[in-house]
C-alpha cells in the first residue's frame, strides 16, 4: 500500500479538483479573519457583489492595531479606528461570527481559535496572517495567504495552491533545565536560516516534540515560518485530544469520543517518504536569543555573536550588526537592555505568563527596564487573575496591559523607541519590527524574565536552578 | 483582485543586493491602516527611503537618480516575513512590474502573482552579474519575454528561461484572475462539501 505522509492525508482528502500541470483547488474548513489584511478583499466581494460563499466556516478578531490600554474606551487612532470599525460593518453584513474589538473573548487570532475549540485535527486553515502556522501544532494545514486569497476564500471556500514538498524535522532527547519549546525553534533556525525550509511544509516529530504541552507545540509551529516554512504540523496525540477536551464547547462537534476516533488516525504511515529529513538532538539546545535583524541570527545565550555564520553575504550581516549596535565575537551576557515584552502569538499563552512568573516571583523588576506584558487574549487574562499570576507580577512591579498584538508589531502605540533594546518573546527580530530603529532580542519567556529582573541579558538557569535549590 | 497583463517587458533595473529582504522592510506596519489598496508606493522601504529626521536618505538607491526603472533586483530570499500583500501592492504601485532575485519567499511569490508583479528566479552566479552590470553601467537593460519564459540581460546578451507554473502564466497572459476560475467552479465545489459530510 502507498505510504503517505500525514500532511498528503490531509491535503489530498481537501482537494477539489487538480489543475493539469498547475496548483491545487484547495477547500478551506476554517478561515481567521482580522481587521489588518481583510478588507481590501471584502472590497473584492463588494466590487463583484457577490456574497460570503461560507460565512459559518470565517471566524473574524481584532487583534494587530488595537491598543492595550483602555479598551472600554474608543480607539483614538482614527486610521486604526476606522480599519477595526471596517471590520465590524463586515462582519456584520456578511454574517460572520466576530470575537472583536472589546468582546469577552477577544484576543490575537492564532491565540483564540484554539481556545475556542475552532482549530482541530485534520483541518486546513488559513488565514491573511503568516503566523497561521501556529494552527499545525493540532495536526491541521495551516498556513498564511495573502489578501486577494483571502478574497478567493470568501468568494468561494476554496484557494488555488501548489502542493508543498514535505520535511520532517525529528528531535529526539531530552530538553535541559530552563530550555523551552521556543529554544527549540529557534535552534532550529539558526541551524537552517531562515529559508532553510522554503517551498516545504515541515513535520515535526521524535520524543522532545511528543514530550511538550500544546501551548508550548503551539510556540514550535508558530515559528516555522521563521524558516520560511509554508508551515508545521504535529500529529496529533492524547496531548492534542485531553486539550480538546477540557475545553469548555467544540463548535460543530457533538461527539468528541468518536471525533477522536478519527483523529487518532491522523500520523504518517511508517515508511512515508519526505523530501527532506533533518535530526536534531533536545540535550544539545540551551536557552537561545537572537543578535541580528532576523530570526535565524540565533545563538546559545551564553555564546559569542559569531563572523557571518549563515554566509549572510557579509555586507547583508554588518548592516544588520550595525543596526543593532553589536560586533563580531561579541558576548551579549551582561548586555544591558531597556525593554522587555512577553506576549503575541507565540509566547502569549497561559503557560508562557506562568513560566514569566516562575522567574519573577518574590523578585522586583530592575529599575532601567520599561516591560510591556500584554496576555493573548481575554481568556488568558482571566486566566492569570485567577490563578493569581496577576498579583505575582503587581508585587515584582509590573503593569500588565489588555490582549493584542501590542509590541510585537507596533503597529498601535506600543513601540519600543529607536535605538533602544527589547528582549521580546515574539518572534520577530527584522529592522523597526517593534518601532522605528527598535532593537529586537528575541528569546523565551524564561530568559525575557531573567532580563527583566536584572536589566541586562542574562542566563534563565540562573535563576531556575537556584529556585529549584530553594525547594 | 485587480486583473493585469504581463507579456514583454524592456526595462533598466534598480539594484538591491541585500538579502533576506523582509515585508516589514518593504512595508513598514505602520502603514498598513489603509483599508483600499492604492497609494502603498508612497511608503515603500519608508525606513530605508527616510532617514529617522525625516529628510531624504541620499545613499538609499530609491533616491539616487541614476538607477530608475521597472525591474527590482533584489538579493536572496526576497519578502520573507509577514504575509501582507501591502508588500506586493507598493512595489507594484512605485512602479516595478518585475522582481528578480535567486530567492523568494513562498507567500511573497504567490502575492506577487496574483497582482501582475513577475517574481524572476535566476541563479546565484547570474544575479551577481547582474548586479555589477547594473552597477557598473545604469543603463543596462534586461528583457523579459513571459510567454517563451526568457530573461535576458540586454548588454550582454546572456538568457535563462525561467519558471512559472503554466497556469499562473495563463493568468497573467491573457489577464484572468483566480477568483473568476474559482467562481465557474462553484457547482464541483458544493458537491465536495456534500461529499464531504456523508
Ligand atoms: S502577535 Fe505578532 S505575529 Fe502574531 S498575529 Fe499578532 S502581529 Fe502577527
Amino acid at each position: 500500500m502507498k505510504q503517505n505522509t500525514l500532511f498528503d492525508k490531509i491535503w489530498d482528502s481537501h482537494v477539489v479538483r487538480s489543475i493539469e500541470n498547475g496548483p491545487d483547488v484547495l477547500y478551506i474548513d476554517r478561515h481567521y479573519i482580522h481587521e489588518v489584511t481583510s478588507p481590501q478583499a471584502f472590497n473584492g466581494l463588494k466590487e463583484r457583489d457577490i456574497p460570503v460563499f461560507r460565512p459559518g466556516n470565517t471566524i473574524a478578531t481584532a487583534d494587530h492595531n488595537i491598543p492595550t490600554r483602555n479598551q472600554h474606551l474608543p480607539i483614538n487612532d482614527e486610521l486604526s479606528r476606522n480599519q477595526v470599525e471596517k471590520l465590524n460593518e463586515n462582519c456584520n453584513k456578511y454574517g460572520i461570527e466576530l470575537f472583536g474589538y472589546n468582546h469577552p473573548k477577544n484576543g490575537i487570532v492564532h491565540v483564540i481559535g484554539p481556545e475556542l475549540g475552532y482549530t482541530l485535527p485534520g483541518m486546513t486553515i488559513v488565514c491573511g496572517d503568516s503566523h497561521t502556522s501556529t494552527h499545525g501544532a493540532f495536526g491541521t494545514i495551516a498556513f498564511g495567504i495573502g489578501t486577494s486569497e483571502v478574497e478567493m476564500v470568501l468568494a468561494t471556500q476554496c484557494i488555488i495552491q501548489p502542493k508543498p514538498k514535505k520535511m520532517r524535522i525529528t528531535v529526539n532527547g531530552n530538553l535541559g533545565i530552563g530550555v523551552t519549546s521556543k529554544d527549540i525553534i529557534m535552534y532550529i533556525i539558526s541551524e537552517i536560516s531562515t529559508g532553510g525550509a522554503t517551498g516545504h511544509f515541515v513535520e515535526f516529530s521524535g520524543s522532545a516534540i511528543r514530550s511538550l504541552s500544546m501551548e508550548a507545540r503551539m510556540t514550535l509551529c508558530n515559528m516555522s515560518i521563521e524558516m520560511g516554512a509554508r508551515g508545521g504540523i504535529i500529529a496529533p496525540d492524547d496531548t492534542t485530544f485531553n486539550y480538546l477536551k477540557q475545553l469548555p464547547a467544540i463548535p460543530g462537534i457533538d461527539d468528541l469520543g468518536s471525533a477522536v476516533k478519527e483523529w487518532e488516525k491522523l500520523r504518517s504511515d511508517p515508511d512515508a517518504s519526505f523530501d527532506r529529513e533533518l535530526e536534531f538532538d533536545a540535550s544539545l539546545i540551551k536557552p537561545m536569543i537572537t543578535y541580528g535583524t532576523n530570526p535565524g541570527m540565533g545563538i546559545a545565550i551564553d555564546s559569542a555573536i559569531p563572523e557571518d555564520k549563515n554566509n549572510e553575504g557579509s555586507s547583508s550581516f554588518l548592516k544588520s550588526l550595525n543596526y543593532m549596535g553589536f560586533k563580531p565575537g561579541m558576548k551579549l551576557l551582561g548586555q544591558p537592555v531597556d525593554y522587555v515584552f512577553i506576549g503575541s502569538c507565540t509566547n502569549g499563552r497561559i503557560e508562557d505568563f506562568r513560566a514569566f512568573a516562575r522567574i519573577i516571583r518574590g523578585r522586583k523588576k530592575a529599575g532601567n527596564i520599561t516591560a510591556l506584558i500584554v496576555p493573548g487574549s481575554k481568556k488568558v487574562e482571566a486566566q492569570m487573575i485567577s490563578e493569581g499570576l496577576m498579583e505575582i507580577y503587581k508585587n515584582a512591579g509590573f503593569e500588565v496591559r489588555q490582549p493584542g498584538c501590542s509590541s510585537c508589531l507596533a503597529m498601535n502605540e506600543d513601540k519600543i523607541p529607536a535605538g533602544k533594546y527589547a528582549v521580546s518573546t515574539s518572534n520577530r527580530n527584522f529592522e523597526g519590527r517593534q518601532g522605528p530603529g527598535a532593537r529586537t532580542l528575541l528569546a523565551s519567556p524564561l530568559t525575557a524574565a531573567a532580563a527583566a529582573i536584572t536589566g541586562r541579558i542574562t542566563d534563565p538557569r540562573e535563576f531556575i536552578t537556584d529556585d529549584i535549590n530553594k525547594k | 483582485m485587480p486583473k493585469v497583463k504581463f507579456d514583454i517587458l524592456e526595462s533598466t533595473c534598480v539594484p538591491l543586493p541585500l538579502q533576506n529582504i523582509d515585508t516589514d522592510q518593504i512595508i513598514p506596519a505602520r502603514f498598513l491602516s489603509a483599508t483600499s489598496r492604492e497609494g502603498f508606493g508612497e511608503n515603500l522601504f519608508r525606513d530605508w527611503r527616510y532617514k529617522k529626521t525625516g529628510e531624504i536618505n541620499k545613499e538609499f538607491v530609491l533616491n539616487n537618480p541614476k538607477y530608475n526603472g521597472k525591474v527590482l533586483v533584489a538579493g536572496k530570499n526576497f519578502g520573507c516575513g509577514s504575509s501582507r500583500e501591502h508588500a506586493v501592492w507598493a512595489i507594484a504601485d512605485y512602479g516595478f512590474r518585475a522582481v528578480v532575485s535567486s530567492f523568494f519567499a513562498d507567500i511573497f511569490m504567490n502575492n506577487a502573482l496574483n497582482n501582475g508583479l513577475l517574481p524572476i528566479v535566476i541563479s546565484e552566479d547570474l544575479l551577481t552579474n547582474l548586479q555589477n552590470i547594473i552597477l557598473k553601467d545604469p543603463s543596462a537593460k534586461v528583457k523579459i519575454d513571459l510567454d517563451k519564459q526568457t530573461f535576458t540581460i540586454i548588454p550582454t546578451g546572456d538568457y535563462v528561461r525561467f519558471s512559472i507554473n503554466s497556469y499562473k502564466k495563463e493568468c497573467l497572459l491573457k489577464g484572468l484572475d483566480d477568483i473568476d476560475f474559482l467562481l465557474s467552479m462553484k457547482e464541483l465545489i458544493t458537491a465536495y462539501e456534500t461529499k464531504k459530510t456523508r
